[in-house]
């Protein structure tokens, strides 16, 4: 047998229910992993060990009297951003570096539930503002490929450790790309849903039209079991889908000949690393091989996502994040002199520089005298977008194209170049501006690091996507690939 | 359009923050690059069209006004920084 972190979540679930090794043993050799590989890595801010543990007892004894839930005893982490009941929830912000959340998000709830362990909740950049996890309270997160490179964010910290296998799956959200491009950096599968089809409750807005919680993992198949577990219409969320029982695991397999997939020529730009159109092209063709018909299609309204976005999201993350005044819960200074040196000194020492920089962005764009000129063109502009898409899917049934322009970058790169770091989202961010479901997929590498292209599908119909990646990843080993790390190296 | 000291003084003052006047340049140049590519958006015709504020156009949902939730002072205040007889305390805000 395989070491059991090498074991998809399938054959974990198999080997539990066969008895082959129990949740606790899981469990106890994941955490050794965290233990032993994660101080380089820094891809969880909380281990959760002592509940971890008796979680996975719990498991193993329901189990044992015939009551497995579809993820009983399975590992995972949730981002930071999940509220979790009686856990740290960070947000990856000196804001919250001490709020204890007194309930837990829906996803949790529902993941629970349905049996997963929490190991611990993953690093990612503060309020979800970023792209290379870069601007988290607590460090940098290392690319498990390469030690000198960005992990991808805001969701770096669930990517790294799922790739480095230090969990089976993990939760992640995204607001522009914050599940798909981290994906792509770490070369593994992340898929964010329709807008409203995972429940927002109790998960940390940053800009609430646009977040939007999915599931990473290293296949499209450990992604559906998972996400088939978090999704569902939710009441305590006003923007949750009505839909029952969402099934993202039975069309896996299916046929996927006569599916056409759109290619967009926009796509392939002269921003584009060659070796990552080479890859998706190449894929593109493996599609063909497997039956699809490939169509070229246009979005003209491709390159006004970025401008959009952000006015969009800082807009909403200005009017989220007032919530934070040191009043009841979180950062508080030292020793203020009346209540507006509470709120602002509280504010500027809670929030890093990312974050004041958006909430300013976000208060000047709806503010009297230029709400029109950029918060309403804005909204206006994410129309033309949501009808460019589908136009397109009248004639295409997806459309394929890269989630990134290149491979990760290196650390610190980007970090004085706001705009250049912001146009590392230009492919998907004008998905979450137009609500529908998209996931990345590992494709390919250049020079040792992951290359990942990503498939957007219509409203709602994350089965289909996952049933391409999933058919895809059954004739590919991309996926299947790890990254050599140092200390393991040493240990073996 | 560029963005000078004044005007992060005034959107800091409506964002609730203290900003060191050391960093006003840093933010001032941050917010111009930032409102420079937001700026595109102004070659594009948007008249007539209605500004879409959910990707579904979902409007709000309504349900029956009845209590779904008990109250939870003692929890919630147990993670305030400083609270008293149930109350959230503050600096004196009135002389």
């Amino acid at each position: 047998m395989s070491e059991l972190h090498e074991l998809s979540l399938t054959e974990q679930l198999t080997g539990l229910a066969a008895g082959e090794f129990s949740a606790t043993e899981l469990t106890r050799h994941y955490l050794s992993r965290i233990e032993r590989l994660d101080p380089a890595l820094n891809s969880y801010i909380t281990v959760c060990q002592d509940t971890a543990l008796a979680a996975a007892a719990e498991q193993d004894a329901l189990r044992a009297v015939g009551h497995a839930g579809p993820l009983a005893g399975i590992p995972i982490a949730h981002k930071d951003i999940f509220c979790t009941q009686g856990i740290r929830t960070s947000a990856g912000s000196r804001m919250l570096d001490n709020f204890i959340p007194p309930y837990s998000a829906t996803v949790v709830e529902k993941l629970t539930a349905a049996g997963a362990v929490v190991l611990g909740k993953t690093n990612m950049d503060e309020f979800a503002m970023g792209s290379s996890n870069e601007n988290s309270f607590y460090g940098a997160v290392k690319n498990p490929w390469s030690p000198d490179c960005v992990p991808g964010g805001s969701s770096g910290g669930s990517a790294a450790t799922v790739a480095a296998r230090l969990c089976t799956v993990a939760t992640g959200t995204d607001t522009g790309g914050s599940i798909r491009q981290p994906a792509a950096f770490c070369g593994i599968t992340g898929i964010k849903p329709t807008y409203g089809r995972v429940s927002r409750w109790g998960i940390i807005a940053y800009a609430s039209s646009l977040d939007q919680a999915g599931a990473m993992g290293r296949s499209a198949e450990d992604a559906a079991h998972l996400l088939e577990a978090m999704a569902g219409f939710d009441e305590r969320d006003s923007t949750s889908v009505m839909d029952a029982g969402p099934d993202f695991t039975s069309l896996l397999t299916a046929d996927i000949s006569g599916k056409k997939i759109g290619i967009c020529r926009t796509y392939f730009n002269a921003g584009l690393n060659p070796a990552v159109e080479a890859a998706v092209m190449s894929a593109a063709k493996q599609l063909e091989a497997l039956g699809a018909t490939l169509v070229d299609v246009e979005l003209t309204m491709a390159d006004h996502a970025i401008p959009a976005y952000y006015i969009i999201a800082p807009a909403e993350a200005s009017a989220n994040l007032s919530r934070y005044d040191g009043v009841r819960f979180g950062h508080r200074c030292d020793n203020p002199a009346d209540i507006d040196d509470l709120y602002k000194r509280s504010r500027a020492e809670g929030f890093g520089k990312e974050v004041k920089s958006r909430i300013m962005v976000g208060s000047f764009a709806l503010s009297a005298g230029y709400y029109d000129a950029y918060y309403r063109k804005a909204q206006q502009i994410r129309r033309l977008i949501k009808e460019d898409f589908l136009q397109a899917f009248q004639q295409v049934d997806y459309i394929l194209g890269p989630t990134t322009p290149g491979p990760a970058f290196a650390i610190g790169e980007m970090v004085d170049d706001q705009v250049a770091m912001y146009l590392q989202d230009i492919y998907t961010i004008a998905v979450n501006l137009a609500g529908l479901p998209a996931i990345s997929i590992p494709a390919g590498f250049t020079g040792g690091l992951p290359i990942g292209m990503q498939l957007i599908g219509r409203h709602l119909d994350e089965a289909g996507l996952l049933n391409i990646a999933h058919r895809y990843q059954q004739v590919t080993d991309w996926h299947r690939q790890g990254p050599a790390l140092e200390q393991e190296a040493n240990h073996d | 359009m560029k963005v000078d000291h004044e005007v992060i003084q005034t959107v800091a003052e409506l964002s609730q923050l203290k900003i060191d006047p050391a960093d006003l340049e840093n933010y001032a140049q941050g917010m111009t690059q930032v409102l420079d590519l937001a700026g595109r958006m102004q070659a594009i015709d948007t008249q007539g069209v209605a500004p879409m504020s959910n990707p579904l156009d979902a409007t709000q949902r309504l349900r029956p006004d009845v209590v779904t939730e008990t109250n939870q002072r003692e929890a919630f205040q147990a993670i305030a920084p400083e609270t008293e007889d149930g109350l959230y305390l503050v600096p004196r805000v009135v002389e």
